[in-house]
């Protein structure tokens, strides 16, 4: 009896130990995030007249006035979000097209196509960079919205590529067997049994790419010259550069770019979990 | 005969979109760089190949790419032996299978999805000279009448006035602003943003280990310790190794943050931050190209290396 309740003693203390070092770390990490909110709605007199940490006194809303006005994050979010989805189109169509030639159909190479698929998992974007940036210039295609979403797509189709294959793998080949039997050519039977069927890859992938796009800095920094085609992150710079007195702006800014990937985690964080294990564990 | 040709251009045309842009935008500029190391180029003139010159530009004290590796390096073994068993630690207390394990998970994981430029823009502002929150923090905390604020000034400062040409004394910490403190500023935010993507990882190998072995272990009189240090931990190798792979080529690869934090006062640069001021500030493209082919076979010959260390610790 003694030791059981001893032990028992030792279990709450360790499972109050636990949860003390949990909510120091759920602190640490939700901090910064919750200070970025408070400062976006505070003038420099807050910030820096001794409420740096508190809720803000005045909620001023104008500082996303101002970003949006001089700081033009209304643009570099739509340019940041044109960029995503076109992108995010290419990697759907071009990954769910590779992944049905390499699972689906017959063919000898397949195993090493797949492979050369995957290495795009590991090649760094810094050997890309000259390259692109040199072929743009010569296409002409500097400062445009296809100088993104091009290579973006293609630094995320490994990715796409091993996303699909884990779940068209899932689907029975007795279906391509019966819809062949009924008549239906290749084509056929991709778009009209197997793409009805890959709805959770294409969200998985979809947020996927999303996340390399929008916060993407080093392409975009490069291949981008103009303000029109700017996207947020180099607008945020562009942004901080401007204003290096005045805060409340540029917070406003970081919310700006901020948010939509919150918003979407929140709805959707085991999937976007789940996408980052795959691609570690296979990559 | 006539469906298997079928089938051939079946197979060709799916395989077509990705496979340009597989070729067009990864592969052929793997052979371009390499390409290009080899030439003196500024991107106007004439290309002049000019063998391993730019290569030995490199390795020479000319462009400063030997302390940016150093940088890198540093920043790597903080993050393997800092980070990595922040992130073991909490993925275990997570993966035991405690109340609020998801909620934990998801909050400890968001800072990875949020943009390296905004982490690095937050940063700055709290590195703010003087009036910054980490300023304000550190000379808050007295021992007597010196804060730790002062203590680091009066520290710098010491440093500073032993240089062959010293410099004037500061009166607050330029955090970013000066090569001792720069480097480890650099890192505290990767550590922020990084930790909850390894501890996912490791969460998820940790949460693989079949519960019958764990209650059995129990049974058998075995504390939590020595789950960890004699189950857990053995039946997640691979997942640790992929962790310290990720951790080192992604140190070696890191561009975003340092550009963002210490772009201006180039204090602490690292390779990629080089590689760029060569493409596109000096135009010496030749010598860009050098950097960026040796930082892919940098990162290749990491992994290998990380790898066989493990598959010897078998």
């Amino acid at each position: 009896m003694d030791t059981n309740e001893s032990i028992n003693r030792i279990s709450t203390v360790s499972k109050v130990l636990i949860y003390v070092v949990l909510g120091i770390w759920t602190v640490i990490n939700l901090f910064p995030i919750y200070w970025m909110f408070t400062f976006s709605l505070k003038g420099n007199d807050e910030i820096f007249g001794g409420n740096m940490m508190g809720l803000p006194k005045h909620w001023l809303w104008s500082n996303y006035s101002s970003a949006m006005k001089t700081g033009n994050m209304g643009l570099y979010f739509l340019n940041s979000a044109i960029v995503a989805v076109v992108s995010i189109l290419i990697v759907l169509i071009a990954s769910l097209m590779a992944t049905f030639a390499i699972t689906r159909l017959v063919w000898k190479g397949r195993n090493l196509m797949n492979k050369f698929f995957m290495l795009g998992l590991t090649i760094p974007i810094h050997s890309s960079l000259l390259p692109v940036f040199l072929i743009l210039k010569k296409l002409k295609m500097l400062d445009s919205y296809q100088s993104l979403f091009i290579p973006y797509a293609a630094f995320s189709l490994a990715m796409g590529i091993l996303i699909c294959s884990g779940f068209m793998e899932d689907i029975p080949k007795d279906l391509d067997e019966a819809a062949t039997i009924d008549g239906c050519g290749t084509w056929k039977t991709f778009f009209l049994v197997i793409v009805p069927l890959m709805k959770p890859a294409v969200s998985t992938i979809g947020i996927y790419t999303f996340l390399q796009c929008w916060n993407e800095l080093m392409f975009a920094n490069t291949f981008i010259t103009s303000g029109r085609f700017r996207t947020l992150p180099v607008g945020i710079q562009a942004l901080s550069g401007q204003h290096t007195t005045d805060w409340g702006p540029i917070g406003a800014a970081l919310v700006i770019a901020t948010f939509p990937t919150l918003l979407v985690y929140i709805f959707l964080s085991k999937r976007i979990q789940d996408s980052f294990i795959a691609g570690a564990v296979k990559g | 005969m006539k469906k298997k040709i079928t089938n051939g251009i079946n197979v060709f045309l799916f395989l077509l979109p990705a496979l340009v842009l597989f070729l067009v935008i990864l592969i052929i500029p793997i052979g371009l760089s390499t390409y290009y190391s080899f030439q003196d180029w500024n991107g106007i003139g004439e290309m002049k190949f000019i063998g391993i010159e730019n290569y030995k530009t490199v390795f020479s004290d000319k462009i400063g790419l030997g302390p940016a590796i150093k940088n890198s390096i540093i920043l790597a073994a903080l993050s393997t032996f800092i980070q990595l068993p922040i992130s073991l630690g909490l993925a275990l207390l997570l993966g035991k299978g405690i109340k609020g394990e998801r909620v934990f998970l998801s909050v400890f994981f968001m800072p990875v999805l949020i943009s390296t430029v905004v982490i690095g823009q937050l940063w700055l502002k709290i590195y703010y000279p003087e009036q910054g929150m980490l300023s304000i923090l550190l000379s808050g905390i007295k021992f007597g009448s010196t804060s730790i604020e002062d203590l680091i000034v009066n520290w710098i400062n010491n440093m500073n006035a032993k240089l062959p040409i010293p410099k004037p004394p500061y009166t607050s910490v330029p955090w970013l602003g000066n090569t001792y403190t720069a480097l480890a500023c650099c890192f505290i935010p990767v550590l922020w943003q990084y930790v909850g993507y390894h501890m996912l990882l490791l969460y998820a190998g940790v949460k693989s280990v079949p519960p019958e072995l764990r209650e059995a272990a129990k049974i058998d009189g075995a504390s939590d310790g020595q789950i960890n240090r004699y189950i857990v931990i053995p039946s997640i190798k691979s997942i640790i190794k992929i962790c310290v792979i990720f951790a080192v080529t992604g140190s070696l690869k890191s561009f975003d943050l340092i550009y963002v934090l210490v772009a201006k006062p180039k204090v602490a640069d690292v390779p990629s931050t080089v590689m760029y001021t060569q493409m596109f500030k000096a135009n010496n493209y030749g010598t860009g190209s050098a950097i960026a082919v040796m930082l892919i076979v940098l990162c290749f010959a990491f992994a290998l290396i990380i790898g066989a260390i493990f598959r010897k610790e078998d």
